[in-house]
């Protein structure tokens, strides 16, 4: 029961959160840039105000470009309602496994691929073309630090790591910190920031991820700008879930622990947010095919991390 | 009624089908009679096989021995066909009587378009009955006539489109190929039988190998079934033979046949050889890594749709062969649950691959029926003509990229976890290798997912880049009805992969001994692979929570923001283009993954040509895609055998003093060794 | 393996730092970006050779942490960096293999050091085992980086880099004896190689090593 209530908190809480972590990178990153900004609740007056508006759907495009920006929301949304993020104890727990997630998330990008082909235009293929490409490095290299982790714990479940990463204290891991640099890497590719892609633009050379969703406009786009902005969260969730899990409550803790898992989770994405910022306003954005050797790294780290796990773990 | 007494009268009523068949450019009815004969007779065999599996029996399984042999027979041995029914061949029994029927019923809307029907009605039946015996064969004998029985009627269903030169050619490259694999089943049997010669499968098991000769047979099978099954590289010959096809002879070669080479592989591997050491689960794996890497990647580079899902079939043969190989590894260093745990994974990636692959061949078949094209840069905007194709294929294509709560996300976890579970072997090499082969298997499945976006988005979405297209109608009601069993069988499979998972366990006990222990008896719900471990998987509660969600997320918006909807030209950025042509076209897809994987591995490169401005000319592109494994084995090799027969033509033209010297210098050879060796 | 030691810990990770620059070091494609990469590699080797001298309570490790921050991570790159500008040398490098292809053998050359330390010392303490695989890898990289690179400079700067993983090691393994003077003498052999290349340059460049006419082609005397 208790961990029903929790999921249901939790869901609620990283619906409410997304918007308001964009707005803090937003202004962040105006405010490095010598620029006033956007206010920090902006993005929740953005996402009514597309809500409300009549969706326009190009003529050629199908049921699935009508269905996707759903599919694509709630399948980030049910992916981040599996990170732990105050407490460990959710509903869903059994099922979160670290590789249904990363599945889940290359669920969501399928269909926003296909919804980039939908419409018929260049643009949409021009930026489903580029995500495959991106995803067929950045995949690997998530799956790579998930099987450093799980090998470290044991289990790919997300619940346990977390647990165990909490408990025993595991020093400053080699494999950790590599599999965290990769991580790092990916969740910048995947979250379509800059040096691999520029959130903010709508130029034809630049986009990936602007260019699939180029078509859509209402509803839809709120959708599919909210599934963004979640998605932006679950990778900083994860990140802190897995590498910097302090201040987790764990089952059978009470409401004292909660609302310190809570207070802790808030800090992490403020402060996750802030670094995200300072490294998007000092680095430029990479050439398309600099982005495959930069998530080749990734991918490569991914394994140094693995074969050093084997080293330390004295096997 | 014993089960395998079933299957052999299902097997009599196909080869019944087949005579039948044989005067189908006759009588219309005739096609209607054969399939339905065909999907009655494997639904028999798919009953018998699970009844078999839901209570196998305790002591020997049954065996049926038929007087049908060699008329010769030596040493008073009694030459006969053996066949025996066990878990193992149940096993695939069921997965070619789920498949076979869902594949016959799309056949009987199909085929009604095939110009020379008896070409196609005489041999399927008698494909199918070449596939049931040889799962239920006992000896070495049924099984390598069965198995030639199987390639030889696949390759006059590959010749039904004869008057097509690339199918005559597709037909050489199988027969060839098809031919040189049973060569090395031969020997490997003969091997397997050794001095004796006492080919029964109960008297090979019973009997010792060196290890020479284990190591011989395994290179043997891996050699024979493995080309058939396609693995690299000796697979060159399915992205030929399997579109060359009928759309639904397609689908069975990719689905069913692809799966009796891998029985093969299993069969005599894990059971007529003996415990192995671990170095065959490496050979097993390294193939399969390979195959499926390069299968994905060959597939992306294609312009033909079936193409891309025979390329397709390699890919997921090799994440089968992976989880194979892990089990031989395990095996081979004792840790029997783990190996459990590899070879459900593998099996349960066949099932799923089956079921998933045949969906998309029938799917194709549909596409080619109703537009007449094959080449996807013609096609296009089919999901306006062709609902519920369109929905079907887009199940297909999901299943296979590998997203919840499909079937082939199952499968695909499953064989992570138990390349996670590789951490336990011994050697440090092995180690090693398990962390490649986890990056090799993350990029088949990412690549997979880029293949199965192209082939569903520039054929089915988009707008329409050829008048065939825009002209498509939906198929017929046995088709569409064909075409959603098997989709809704994927979504049962994936939401409840426990249900399979049940029927896989009596194959692991037999091979290997044990089964799985923590999967099957909680709930029906939970797929927990390793007990005592915290790793588990719901497919039902993310599709659940997925599609309520879904539907949560649509009535509040819907209810509380807006559900207008305005339709009107796209936005392209204010520059809307109608013409067709200016959308994305498949290579334009293709063309970063192209330029990032295919500069090393295919030597792809682009030549562009641009007239200067003022020139009327249009700009041409032209892209160069090599297949490096054909140039580098099949056609030294090709080129070699020709080489070497020119040379040895001569003999055909010596004069009559040169031939008697020829027999003159032999007789002389064999007295001198005869005088030597007495 | 004690974990959660900090001492150890502390001493890994600034080894696998040494090593994931100098994976760096073969990602890089422009010179300065190589000499920037390998300025901070001495940097993180003179932090390792510090704290292996607090850890150990050996104070003669302090000055070879001090000879790699002065002379590896300031003198060299500031000297390489006025030696591409002044000879006008090529700015990006060329590789022999591809971007992918240079990697991937770098990881097998990782794995490949892990594999041949890890049975020979398996008795020793296990700080000893992990550092000499980092050493190793760090060593076998800098090889690699002379191998696939077609630039002197960047030969050069892969020279140090494997010299770098010999310290490393050096440093690492508890009482070594003569690693102040070790460092003196790779830095000294690593002046020469780099007067050396500096006289080849100018040397191809002008065709003649006589000073008095480089002053005049200086445009400083008529």
């Amino acid at each position: 029961m208790i961990a029903a209530a929790y999921q249901l908190l939790h869901l609620l809480l990283m619906l409410a959160a997304a918007p308001a972590l964009t707005g803090l990178v937003r202004k962040a990153k105006a405010l490095l840039l010598g620029r006033r900004g956007p206010p920090v609740l902006q993005p929740y007056r953005d996402l009514w105000r597309l809500l409300r508006k009549e969706a326009i759907v190009a003529e050629s495009a199908s049921v699935l470009f009508r269905v996707a920006p759903y599919l694509t929301f709630t399948a980030v949304w049910v992916a981040i309602s599996l990170v732990p993020a105050f407490s460990t104890d959710l509903l869903l727990g059994p099922t979160a496994d670290l590789i249904a997630l990363a599945a889940l998330l290359g669920g969501a990008r399928f269909f926003m691929a296909l919804a980039g082909l939908d419409v018929g235009t260049s643009f949409g293929g021009i930026g489903s073309s580029r995500e495959l490409m991106f995803a067929s490095l950045a995949e690997p290299a998530m799956l790579m630090v998930i099987f450093t982790v799980s090998l470290l714990v044991g289990t790919t479940a997300l619940a346990h790591i977390a647990e165990t990463l909490l408990a025993t204290s595991v020093g400053l891991r080699v494999s950790l910190g590599l599999g965290l640099v990769a991580m790092v890497m990916v969740a910048i590719a995947e979250n379509a920031r800059v040096p691999v892609d520029n959130p903010a633009t709508h130029l034809e050379l630049t986009m990936v991820h602007e260019a699939m969703i180029l078509e859509y406009s209402g509803r839809h786009l709120a959708l599919m700008e909210g599934a963004a902005m979640l998605k932006l969260l679950l990778y900083l969730s994860l990140i802190a879930c897995i590498f910097a899990p302090w201040g987790l409550a764990v089952p059978g803790a009470d409401a004292h622990a909660l609302g310190i898992g809570i207070l802790a989770w808030l800090a992490k994405m403020i402060v996750g947010g802030l670094l995200l910022a300072l490294f998007e306003t000092s680095i430029a954005k990479m050439r398309v095919f600099r982005v495959s050797e930069f998530l080749g790294a990734a991918l490569l780290l991914g394994l140094l991390a693995v074969i050093f796990l084997y080293v330390s773990k004295g096997l | 009624m014993q089960p395998l007494s079933l299957i052999a009268w299902a097997v009599a009523a196909l080869f019944g089908a087949g005579v039948v068949g044989l005067f189908g450019n006759r009588l219309p009815v005739v096609q209607r009679v054969v399939y339905v004969a065909s999907i009655a007779a494997l639904l028999v065999v798919a009953a018998a096989a699970l009844a078999f599996l839901l209570s196998p029996p305790a002591d020997s399984s049954p065996t049926l021995a038929l007087p049908i042999g060699l008329p010769v027979s030596p040493d008073g041995l009694q030459l006969e066909m053996h066949f025996r029914l066990d878990a193992l061949s149940a096993y695939f029994l069921l997965i070619l009587g789920i498949v076979g029927p869902a594949v016959g019923l799309f056949a009987i809307g199909y085929d009604r378009h095939e110009r020379e029907p008896a070409r196609v009605l005489a041999f399927y039946p008698i494909f199918l009955a070449g596939m049931v015996l040889v799962l239920v064969a006992d000896d070495a004998f049924a099984f390598l006539v069965a198995w030639e029985s199987m390639s030889l009627a696949s390759w006059f269903l590959v010749l039904a489109g004869h008057r097509a030169e690339e199918t005559r050619r597709a037909a050489y490259v199988y027969l060839v190929m098809a031919s040189m694999g049973t060569a090395a089943l031969l020997l490997a049997f003969g091997l397997l039988a050794g001095v004796a010669g006492d080919y029964r499968f109960a008297a090979i098991r019973a009997g010792h190998l060196s290890d020479l000769a284990a190591a011989l047979v395994v290179l043997l099978t891996l050699v024979g079934a493995g080309s058939k099954a396609g693995l690299v590289p000796l697979h060159a010959w399915l992205p030929l033979a399997h579109p060359a096809a009928p759309s639904h002879v397609s689908a069975l070669m990719s689905g069913a046949m692809t799966k009796v080479a891998l029985y093969a592989i299993i069969r005599i591997l894990f059971d007529l050889v003996g415990p192995t050491g671990w170095w065959v689960g490496v050979i097993l794996v390294a193939l399969g890594a390979v195959s499926g890497v390069m299968g994905v990647l060959y597939g992306l580079f294609q312009r033909d749709l079936k193409t891309m899902l025979a390329y397709s079939t390699v890919e997921n043969i090799g994440i089968v062969a992976i989880g194979l190989g892990l089990a031989l590894m395990f095996r081979g260093d004792g840790l029997a649950s783990l190996a459990a745990l590899a070879m459900i994974a593998a099996l349960l990636h066949a099932l799923n691959h089956a079921l998933l692959k045949s969906l998309l061949f029938c799917g194709a078949g549909a596409v080619l029926n109703a537009t007449g094209l094959r080449d996807i840069e013609r096609l296009g905007a089919l999901i306006h003509r062709m609902p519920v194709t369109g929905f079907c294929f887009l199940i297909g294509a999901a299943g296979l990229s590998a997203l919840p709560p499909l079937n082939g996300f199952v499968s695909e976890w499953l064989t992570f976890q138990a390349i996670l579970t590789g951490i336990h072997l011994p050697q440090w090499e092995l180690k090693f290798g398990i962390v490649v082969i986890a990056a090799l298997l993350a990029l088949t499945a990412a690549l997979a997912a880029a293949l199965f976006v192209r082939a569903f988005g520039i054929v089915f979405l988009g707008r329409p880049r050829s008048a065939a297209a825009t002209a498509a109608t939906e198929g017929s009601s046995t088709m569409r009805a064909a075409l959603l069993v098997l989709a809704a069988a994927c979504v049962v499979l994936g939401v409840l992969p426990l249900l399979a998972v049940g029927l896989i366990e009596p194959v692991s006990r037999q091979l290997l001994g044990q089964g799985l222990p923590g999967a099957g008896v909680a709930s029906l719900l939970w797929f927990v692979p390793l007990p005592g471990s915290y790793t588990s998987y719901s497919g039902l509660v993310i599709l659940v929570a997925v599609t309520g969600l879904a539907v949560i997320v649509m009535l509040l918006v819907h209810g509380f923001a807006s559900n207008r909807l305005r339709r009107a030209p796209a936005w392209d950025c204010g520059f809307p283009d109608p013409r067709p042509q200016t959308q994305y076209s498949a290579d334009s897809l293709a063309q970063p993954l192209r330029r990032v994987f295919g500069t090393s591995l295919f030597q792809a490169s682009e030549r562009v040509e641009m007239p200067p401005p003022g020139d009327r000319r249009p700009a041409r592109i032209e892209v160069r895609v090599r297949d490096l494994v054909w140039r580098a084995l099949y056609a030294p090799v090709a080129d070699g055998i020709a080489w070497f027969t020119e040379r040895l033509n001569i003999l055909q033209f010596l004069t009559i003093r040169r031939y008697l010297s020829m027999m003159f210098a032999a007789l002389a050879l064999l007295l001198t060794v005869v005088a030597f060796t007495q | 393996m004690q974990m959660g030691t900090l001492a150890f810990d502390v001493a890994h990770l600034l080894g696998a730092s040494v090593l994931v620059l100098s994976f760096g070091l073969l990602f890089q494609r422009r010179i300065f970006g190589v000499l920037q990469t390998f300025a901070l590699q001495a940097t993180l080797l003179a932090a390792a050779a510090a704290w292996q001298a607090f850890v150990q309570d050996a104070p003669h490790l302090y000055i070879t942490a001090l000879i790699a921050l002065l002379f590896k991570a300031i003198a060299i790159p500031v000297a390489l960096h006025r030696i591409v500008l002044r000879l006008q040398i090529h700015r990006t490098v060329e590789t022999v293999f591809g971007m992918g292809l240079t990697m991937i053998i770098g990881v097998a050359l990782v794995a490949l050091a892990i594999l041949l330390v890890l049975p020979i010392t398996y008795q020793s303490v296990a700080i000893t085992r992990e550092n000499l695989a980092l050493a190793l890898s760090v060593v076998l990289l800098g090889l690699l980086i002379m191998i696939t690179r077609r630039n002197a400079v960047t030969q050069v700067v892969g020279f140090m880099s494997l010299e770098n993983g010999l310290i490393l090691a050096a440093v690492g393994v508890k009482g070594m004896p003569f690693v102040v003077e070790m460092s003196v003498a790779f830095s000294v052999m690593v002046a020469f190689i780099i007067f050396g290349v500096f006289f080849f340059h100018i040397r191809e460049r002008f065709d003649t090593l006589d000073l008095h006419y480089l002053e005049t082609f200086r445009g400083e005397r008529e």
